[in-house]
């Protein structure tokens, strides 16, 4: 039994729910032979991934269904072993570069000139071309996309490749100058009810509106974690009677006890004790800007309107430093320190001027 | 594996064999000699000359995204050398091929062993100039490391006899000095309006699609000079209007689309949240936000706009130029705006998070306007 998010997965360009003229063009464009490289972006849980294979599958048919994984190895130019995973069918390939780390360019480079010298072998085959999809594309160092600048132009006659990225701010201008921009916009509520009634209609029960309305609410627009928790709150109560409350990650829930400890209390103790709470989070590997917007929100919302402009603006000065630096607890707990001082000066209405 | 990496090393697919209607048109119309380069006045009058004295500098060109330089030099080798030898004569190398300097150094050192043979009439009856000596095509120059800039410049005196480099980049300040020196450098500017307008109108009359004066100006404005951009554009807008039945002109409004423009209604009511009093009767989009003000209005807007997936440069960009000409904003509070820009952009190209980065230009606007 596969997990609903998979299971009602829509499989062609037709079965998606929203966005329909975006499907209409993208149907348009796999039936026109003169397919261009394409960048998909837009919020995650909008659906990129979902639309990218329904592209595929308009474009050679159910044979891109066939998938395999395989570990491919490569070697860095200091001759270390690189081992990806890479999924793919007879007529795409996929590849998400993050995995090599450091060496991204490497893989990409081998990849995608060993699919560029290939010919498509199967006579039957829809498009003369293959088709490349780059995850994560905006995690792409600059080395590994000046890679992809001239092999995406000469190598147009027999590969496609469709990157896939959350944002584009991260993607050099001549990446997105050889590419047509797809933008995925997270479904609105309405079309998340549209699709929450679907699955519960396919499952045979009702779904009373303010359920679904709570779900929505929480998801933020992710229509995957909309799924998952629809799921979960069904396995939890089958009629959905009850005071059903939908559980938060634990990592969410303790960055808001973060957050309160920073409320609380403003000392030098209390910032060793946020410290190792931060360690707590990264050594599960939430990623640190996920952190620090989590812990900000919270206490944002905890304050008087005077402070919030002034803590969400440090938190985006710290964010920034934290990609560039080395150590990220320690912009982390800059930042802490700061929205503590900010907090304690503005409790005691002590001139803030003196200590800008 | 076998399947997919069914490899025909020694047969890469044959280009010509393309059918052009199916080819995208940035590569259709690829100018196929230098006089078909549109704009570059300069860049193309000097290489005219070389054409005809056919001695060639090392050159270095350069310049944004899609304004004509790998054309360029291609056309130019074409022109020198012919259909048959241009093969032979031509050795182009680009940041995607292993570009370690010792394989740069044996490639060259391969190339350049014969000396070439002067070749007077070719297959297609016309005659080349086809001087004695290898064109060698670096493209994506600024990619290569220091290091390995450092070596070519042994290489290229090395092979000075019987080879041309030409250095192609977008970013001139990559390339380490002493290289650079050792080249005729030509700059490629963005394509002025007139010759983008000539351009796709050509193509347009070519394709037999109609295009709506309104359609050029909107491509002019948004692809700022990128010519495979617009092209590009103008392609899938007319495969998308060629597809509905019936067959619909191309309005300025399905570039904006495609080109991923925030609709102008969107800022202005992004603005507006912001404090900056809107100055066009555009339709109040409600959002239920009436009453809510201050801090929490812009975090809500701002969470919209990610939902709904605009790119952080984008809305930056035209909130700015929504701004800067604004008649009741000071020039005082603009200034301060302006600062709050400046500083997100730089945050933006280091990578740094959108969400956080335009909430912190909404939010300092909002200061700035209200103060
Ligand atoms: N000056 C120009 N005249 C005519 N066509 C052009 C010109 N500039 C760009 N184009 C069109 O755009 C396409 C891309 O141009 P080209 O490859 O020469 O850009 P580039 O300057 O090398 O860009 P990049 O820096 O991204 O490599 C060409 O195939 C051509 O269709
Ligand atoms: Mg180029």
């Amino acid at each position: 039994m596969s997990l609903w998010v998979d299971q009602f997965r829509p499989k062609t360009l037709d079965d998606l729910h929203y966005h329909e003229s975006l499907s209409a063009r993208l149907k348009s464009l796999a039936a026109s032979g003169d397919f261009p490289h394409m960048l998909f972006y837009g919020p995650s849980g909008a659906g990129k991934k979902t639309r990218i294979s329904c592209t595929l599958r308009q474009l050679f048919g159910t044979g891109v269904e066939k998938l395999k994984i395989d570990q491919r190895v490569f070697l860095s130019p200091s001759k270390r072993k690189l081992e990806v995973n890479i999924v793919q069918s007879n007529f795409h390939i996929e590849i998400t570069p993050s995995e090599a780390g450091n060496f991204d360019r490497v893989v990409i480079q081998e990849l995608l000139k060993e699919i560029a010298q290939t010919q498509q072998v199967d006579l039957n085959a829809k498009q003369r071309f293959k088709v490349v999809i780059i995850n994560e594309a905006d995690s792409l160092s600059r080395d590994a996309q000046a890679a992809l600048r001239r092999t995406m132009e000469k190598y147009m006659s027999n590969m496609r490749i469709i990157l896939c990225a959350n944002s584009t701010s991260r993607l050099i201008a001549p990446i997105k100058s050889r590419c047509l921009l797809m933008r995925v916009a997270a479904p609105t509520s309405d079309e998340m009810h549209q699709v929450l009634a679907h699955i519960a209609k396919k499952k045979k029960f009702d779904l009373p509106p303010e359920i679904a309305q709570e779900i929505i609410d929480d998801s933020g627009g992710n229509l995957r974690k909309a799924i998952l928790v629809f799921e979960a709150l069904k396995m939890q109560s089958p009629d959905f009677s009850g005071s059903l409350t939908i559980a938060k990650p634990d990592w969410e829930t303790y960055c808001h006890k973060v957050a309160d400890l920073i409320i609380q209390e403003q000392s030098p103790a209390r910032v060793m004790e946020v410290r190792a709470k931060f360690y707590e989070l990264l050594s599960h590997c939430i990623p640190p800007t996920v952190i620090l917007k989590t812990v900000a929100e919270r206490v944002v919302d905890r304050v008087d309107e005077a402070l919030k402009p002034d803590i969400m603006h440090w938190a985006a000065i710290y964010e920034v430093r934290m990609r560039q630096g080395n150590k990220k607890i320690y912009h982390l707990e800059a930042w802490v320190v700061k929205v503590m001082s900010i907090y304690k000066h503005f409790f005691y209405d002590i001139d803030m001027g003196a200590f800008d | 594996m076998a399947s997919f990496f069914n490899i025909q090393h020694s047969k890469p697919a044959p280009k010509h064999s393309v059918d052009p209607a199916l080819q995208p048109w940035v590569e259709k119309y690829r100018p196929k000699t230098i006089d078909d380069v549109s704009a570059q006045e300069h860049t193309i009058a000097v290489l005219q000359k070389t054409l005809t004295s056919t001695n060639l500098p090392h050159m270095l060109f350069y310049g944004p995204p899609g304004t004509g330089k790998t054309s360029t030099i291609l056309a130019l080798s074409r022109q020198l050398f012919g259909p048959d030898n241009f093969r032979n004569r031509v050795l182009e190398l680009n940041a995607s091929d292993e570009r370690g300097i010792s394989i740069v150094r044996e490639k060259i050192k391969n190339f350049a062993r014969q000396t070439p043979r002067a070749q007077a009439v070719a297959s297609d009856g016309k005659t080349y100039p086809c001087p004695p000596y290898k064109i060698i095509i670096l493209d994506e120059a600024d990619s290569m490391t220091q290091d390995a800039q450092g070596a070519l410049r042994r290489i290229m005196e090395t092979y000075a006899r019987i080879t041309r480099f030409c250095l192609v980049c977008n970013y001139v300040t990559r390339i380490i000095e002493p290289l650079a020196s050792r080249c005729s450098k030509f700059r490629f500017t963005p394509l002025d309006s007139a010759s983008t307008s000539a351009r796709l109108s050509q193509i347009a009359t070519a394709e037999h699609i109609p295009l709506d004066p309104s359609v050029i100006s909107t491509l002019i404005s948004i692809s700022s000079g990128d010519l495979r951009r617009s092209i590009t554009y103008l392609q899938s807008a007319s495969r998308l209007s060629a597809s509905t039945s019936p067959p619909t002109p191309i309005t300025a409004l399905d570039i904006q689309e495609i080109a991923g423009v925030v609709p102008d209604a969107i800022i202005a009511d992004f603005a507006r949240a912001l404090g900056v009093e809107s100055t066009t009767e555009y339709m109040d989009v409600d959002d239920g936000q009436r009453g809510v003000k201050g801090f929490e209005r812009v975090k809500k807007k701002v969470k919209g706009l990610m939902r709904e997936g605009y790119s952080a440069s984008q809305i930056l960009s035209q909130l700015h130029d929504h701004l800067i000409p604004h008649p009741t904003v000071t020039a005082r509070q603009k200034s301060e705006c302006a600062l709050a820009f400046a500083e997100a952009d730089k945050a933006l190209c280091d990578g740094a998070d959108e969400e956080l980065w335009i909430l912190e230009v909404g939010l300092r606007v909002h200061k700035a306007v209200s103060s």
